[in-house]
């Protein structure tokens, strides 16, 4: 689904890796480790296609790479992209269709994340995980093969955990990819890449 | 279009923009001839050109959400990973910029020049030209705020950076106020005043959409 070969990215002056190649394919599971400020966070933008590698490149199976992220990554980093000042039932409808959802697909989200409670609440007034769960639901509603997730589980609680990793491996099960940035083991089965212990 | 309805309801959201940018431009108009002397005859010549400056500035006021927001939050990342390139991205948020911000303007605008003493009579002619104005000013206002992304004092550079790119919609629309005042046909210069929104409307997106890039890179 995924290959990158020979990437190097440096931020500014720093080197963060050189010559990292690897590949990720339909129905597997890639944990990124690294101490902080590895760079498990370029990485993942890098393959995003935020941020321009000095070297190398990174191929999708059978897409050119504008066509994969346009149609085919999802992306949840730190920061969710929600609105606070905006009620969560209109955002997650944003935010799932400009990624591709349809209706019943959003309607299964919220079923399957338990949001119905939390939809016409502002943003702003949701707990952290509660946020996490709202941002997560677009995973689900909007269906796309290879998921680039920053740090997924960071505010959740273990019932939370332990649910989004059943839907991970429904996703897995599915023939979809995800590659996450984490420090604590994921809830699927998973090979691991290690970029390092930073500077 | 989905983002375009989100940008709208953004742009009323939470303060509403739209109001404070109109409040801005009305007392704009009201503190000058104050500065000036109060005398109407003295003012009245150059009454089309204040309320073009005015409306020039008062349209800076919100460019800072335009992309600022979504950059700090993620949601540029995520729609960065939509089915719409970037360069239609920025092209949606400057006309909802206009819709939101510029077209209120513009209807504020024939009651301000009249304040400022321009015969009433050509109230439809300042409407039609700041409409189009707006128009421009967005698009442009659209790129400086894509140029200063990511810099700490964002709404401060927009404004650097914007106004010299504002000052021939001004120097037109000004000059169709003051030739319909001395009785001549307005047309040639809303004419170039519509070239420059054509133009605008070509270089933003492009320009725009590699600045949205760099910034988040």
């Amino acid at each position: 689904m995924l290959t990158a070969s020979s990437l190097t990215v440096s931020r500014g002056e720093r080197v963060l890796f050189r010559d990292l190649s690897f590949s990720l394919a339909s129905g597997e599971a890639l944990a990124l480790t690294g101490a902080n400020g590895a760079g498990k966070t370029s990485l993942l933008r890098t393959l995003a296609g935020f941020i321009r590698p000095d070297a190398g490149a990174v191929a999708f199976a059978a897409v050119e790479p504008a066509e994969a992220r346009a149609n085919h990554i999802h992306w949840l980093g730190h920061l969710d992209g929600l609105k606070g000042t905006r009620p969560a039932r209109d955002e997650l409808a944003f935010q799932a269709k400009w990624l591709g959802a349809e209706a019943d697909g959003i309607a299964a989200a919220i079923d399957v994340l338990a949001l119905e409670p939390l939809l016409a609440l502002e943003v702003r007034k949701l707990s952290a995980g509660q946020r996490r769960r709202l941002a997560f639901a677009r995973l689900i509603a909007a269906p796309r093969p290879l998921w680039l997730l920053d740090e997924p589980f960071a505010p959740l609680d273990a019932r939370w955990r332990a649910a989004l990793g059943l839907l991970m491996q429904a996703h897995l099960d599915k023939g979809g990819a995800i590659l996450a940035a984490v420090h604590d083991p994921l809830p699927v089965a998973t090979r691991a890449l290690d970029i390092g212990a930073g500077r | 279009m989905i983002l375009f309805r989100r940008e709208l309801a953004l742009a009323w959201s939470g303060g509403g923009g739209p109001l404070l940018a109109c409040g801005f431009f009305l007392c704009l108009t009201a503190l000058i001839p104050l500065a000036a002397g109060g005398d109407p005859a003295g003012l009245r010549p150059i009454a089309g050109g204040i309320a073009w400056l005015a409306l020039a500035l008062s349209s800076i006021l919100s460019l800072e959400r335009l992309f600022e927001r979504d950059l700090e939050d993620g949601a540029l990342d995520l729609i960065a990973l939509g089915p719409v390139p970037l360069e239609l991205v920025v092209l949606v948020k400057a006309k909802a910029q206009w819709l939101a911000v510029g077209v209120p303007l513009a209807l504020t605008a024939p009651v301000a020049a009249i304040t400022l003493g321009l015969p009433p009579t050509l109230a439809p002619l300042v409407a039609l030209s700041s409409l189009i104005g707006a128009l421009g000013f967005a698009l442009t206002g659209a790129l400086g705020a894509a140029l200063a992304l990511g810099s700490k004092r964002g709404g401060l550079l927009i404004a650097v950076v914007v106004l010299p790119l504002f000052i021939p919609p001004v120097v037109f629309g000004a000059g169709a106020l003051e030739r319909a005042v001395s009785g001549l046909d307005p047309v040639p210069a809303l004419a170039f005043l519509t070239a420059y929104v054509l133009f605008a409307a070509v270089v933003t997106p492009f320009a725009g959409a590699a600045a949205v890039r760099n910034a988040q890179g």
